[in-house]
């Protein structure tokens, strides 16, 4: 994963609540097996009528919303299928951080996991980004992992935090699983306990 | 949120944290740990690029012998069954489960396989499943196993190459809740609707940050199949896990299972299980109660599982919603379910219905709904199908001639799989059609794009396809047909 420090981009407004992954990226995008083509697939059904032809009034589709870097999202986006196609999607399509209130479990990982930031805002603050991306050209927003600041196009810094090993792994680019190979004799030498305490968990038993 | 600290030894614990204890390989920092999964279940749509990893980076499979892949989401489910797939792309995932199972020394349960079915069916099935155990999937519904007394989680992609690589996932404590039933069931309600009313009552993200443990005198008597329904659907309130203490039924229904302990680790085992339950004075954060009692059948009317009522009530009225939020959501639920406020859920036709699912498709469910159909027929209007939650379902439903009872009505008895739950398989719903449906997610698109989906319970479900429309079960269940 390549390190992340900040960006700079717009924010778009998609407040609607329980935004789930079927509709992040519906069930016809995912069946590759590779991480490919799925900036097609994001909110497919939103930005696509049934004959494939962008629909005009899907906040995406707006001129002035192209090219985001940002979303500003609703409550418990996210909720629903554990599919990673979801923020796989969301980073090919260009998007960088989620600007929420709170994140569905699941999905909240898997953004850490690829290094799409879940910024969870209280709420007066999330609603003066809201209002603000709801008017372009103010909706430019900075997001800095370094000192966790979103900074507005009114020159306001809104502090936020992420969680420090994520935050860490983020900043650095690490491999999660290269970190916990680390642990390998200790996964060893608890799995001997382990089995030495519960014999009927150790498989093949 | 401030991260969980672990509990002292001394103090009371919940079933939840015993096991998160007893799996705790190290600390990693004041809010993660380093948690040992048991068994780890692989399915062909989440695992592909998991796979792709582990050869990119030249790693292995840490415990080949603790994981297990099926095949489930992308197969097709008509009724002769056969290897090949037309869909090229569903192939691809099929061929690469079963490269990357070969070359990695893994168990598959492959498409022809006699104990082929959604993985959620097939592993309580195969007593793959102990109290006390982790199991981590690629899929959201593993919380399922909590009703064998077992923490089951969903995991994305990385995180399954994760486990792959390593036996382990980082994790976050969960907080604890509990949800109690009581009384004595209703005719006509099942647990499909026990866990919508919990669903309904602290909304789609009201378990978000929990793990959830039922229990009550109401949830006791529940059969395995009902609890599993509980523990799988609750996810859909955000719980990351769920448990329940397991009991004789947990243990009748393990014993003899071809992956179950034998023998002497029967033993051992059954006298450790009899032992994991939560300690009195135990502290739930949340704690809930239901009379079960006052539960009636419940269908949902929107497009998300929190949005529900009881099958005499009537479409909500977004004019009569203060909160200008859920406003928003109740107009465009309405608009996308195309309903009018104040429509009888009674008076809504369907075109389909399905019975089938990880939530409801086993063989206490289709005996449920094969109780309601027996006798009568589908409406000429509705295309209703059946489809087994595995293949040992679709195997024992026969021997009962439930699949006879289901084809003299009208009913498609199809094979296993996930099927039109989630219509990633050519089993999806046309633009406009309205579902029955025994599945556990009505979200936008979710069946088919511009699919209307209302979620009950098999027998409710079983009904509407007689009636047409929805309908309350229990009106059909004191008629004689």
């Amino acid at each position: 994963m390549r390190p992340y420090t900040t960006c700079t981009g717009t924010g778009v407004p998609l407040l609607q609540a329980n935004l789930d992954t079927d509709v992040i990226m519906p069930k016809q995008f995912l069946k590759g097996i590779d991480r490919q083509g799925l900036a097609r697939g994001l909110f497919y059904d939103l930005r696509y009528d049934a004959s494939g032809v962008e629909q005009a009034d899907f906040v995406l589709n707006q001129p002035e919303y192209r090219n985001a870097s940002f979303l500003v999202v609703g409550p418990n986006f996210g909720c629903g299928s554990s599919r990673e196609h979801a923020v796989w999607g969301l980073l090919q399509y260009g998007i960088r951080a989620l600007i929420g209130t709170g994140f569905a479990s699941i999905f909240r990982d898997n953004c850490f996991n690829n290094g799409l930031l879940p910024i969870a805002l209280p709420a007066d603050l999330h609603a003066r980004i809201a209002t603000l991306c709801a008017r372009p050209p103010r909706n430019l927003l900075t997001v800095d992992l370094v000192s966790q600041t979103v900074t507005l196009s009114d020159h306001s810094r809104l502090p936020f935090r992420i969680d420090d090993m994520y935050r860490e792994n983020l900043l650095h680019g690490r491999d999660a699983i290269a970190a916990t190979l680390r642990y390998s004799a200790e996964i060893a030498a608890f799995e001997d306990r382990h089995w030495n305490r519960s014999p009927w968990l150790k498989p093949g038993t | 949120m401030n991260p969980r600290p672990d509990p002292a030894p001394t103090t009371p614990r919940t079933i939840y944290d015993k096991i998160v204890d007893a799996h705790t390989v190290r600390r990693i920092d004041e809010r993660h740990l380093l948690l040992y999964v048991d068994r780890h279940i692989l399915n062909e749509y989440t695992s592909p690029q998991a796979f792709s990893g582990l050869r990119e980076h030249n790693r292995r499979v840490h415990r080949p012998a603790s994981t297990l892949a099926i095949v489930d989401h992308v197969n097709p489910t008509a009724a002769q069954r056969v290897r090949a797939i037309a869909d090229p792309q569903a192939a691809a995932q099929v061929d690469y489960v079963e490269r990357n199972c070969q070359d990695f020394g893994i168990e598959l349960i492959g498409l022809l396989d006699s104990r082929q079915g959604i993985e959620h069916v097939v592993c309580p099935e195969q007593g793959l499943v102990s109290p006390g155990m982790v199991i981590a999937c690629g899929d959201s519904h593993t919380t399922t196993y909590g009703a064998f007394g077992a923490l089951g989680f969903g995991i994305g992609t990385s995180d399954v190459e994760h486990v792959l690589a390593t036996q382990t996932v980082v994790y976050e404590r969960l907080r604890n809740m509990r949800v109690r039933f009581d009384g004595t069931l209703p005719p006509g309600v099942t647990a499909k609707d026990l866990v919508m009313t919990v669903i309904r009552a602290i909304g789609v993200a009201g378990a978000t940050g929990f793990a959830v443990e039922f229990a009550g005198s109401a949830t006791d008597r529940l059969d395995v199949a009902g609890r599993m329904t509980l523990c799988n659907m609750i996810v859909e309130a955000g719980a990351r896990g769920a448990v329940m203490a397991p009991d004789a039924r947990v243990c009748d229904y393990l014993k003899d299972r071809p992956k179950a302990p034998r023998g002497a680790l029967w033993s051992q085992a059954t006298a450790a299980w009899a032992n994991l339950r939560s300690d009195a004075g135990a502290v739930f954060e949340r704690d809930l109660a239901f009379d079960v009692a006052a539960v009636a059948p419940l269908v949902t009317w929107g497009t998300s599982p929190d949005q529900a009522v009881g099958i005499t009530d009537s479409v909500p009225d977004p004019a009569a919603e203060p909160d200008p939020a859920r406003r928003a959501s109740i107009v465009r639920a309405l608009a996308y379910m195309g309903l009018e406020p104040g429509t009888p859920m009674r008076s809504v036709a369907i075109d389909r219905a399905f019975i089938g699912s990880c939530t409801n498709g086993r063989l206490e469910d289709l005996r449920a709904a094969a109780g309601i159909v027996a006798g009568r027929k589908v409406a000429p209007h509705v295309r209703a199908m059946v489809v087994p939650g595995s293949s040992q379902v679709r195997r024992e439903a026969e021997q009962e001639g439930l699949d006879r009872i289901f084809v003299a009505a009208g009913f498609e008895w199809r094979q296993s799989g996930c099927s039109m739950c989630l219509a990633m398989n050519g089993d999806v719903l046309g633009a406009g059609e309205r579902c029955a449906s025994s599945t556990n997610r009505n979200f936008e698109g979710r069946q088919g794009r511009a699919g209307r989906t209302h979620l009950m319970s098999p027998a409710m479900v079983a009904a509407a396809a007689v009636a047409g429309h929805l309908v309350d079960v229990r009106d059909l269940a004191r008629e004689v047909p």
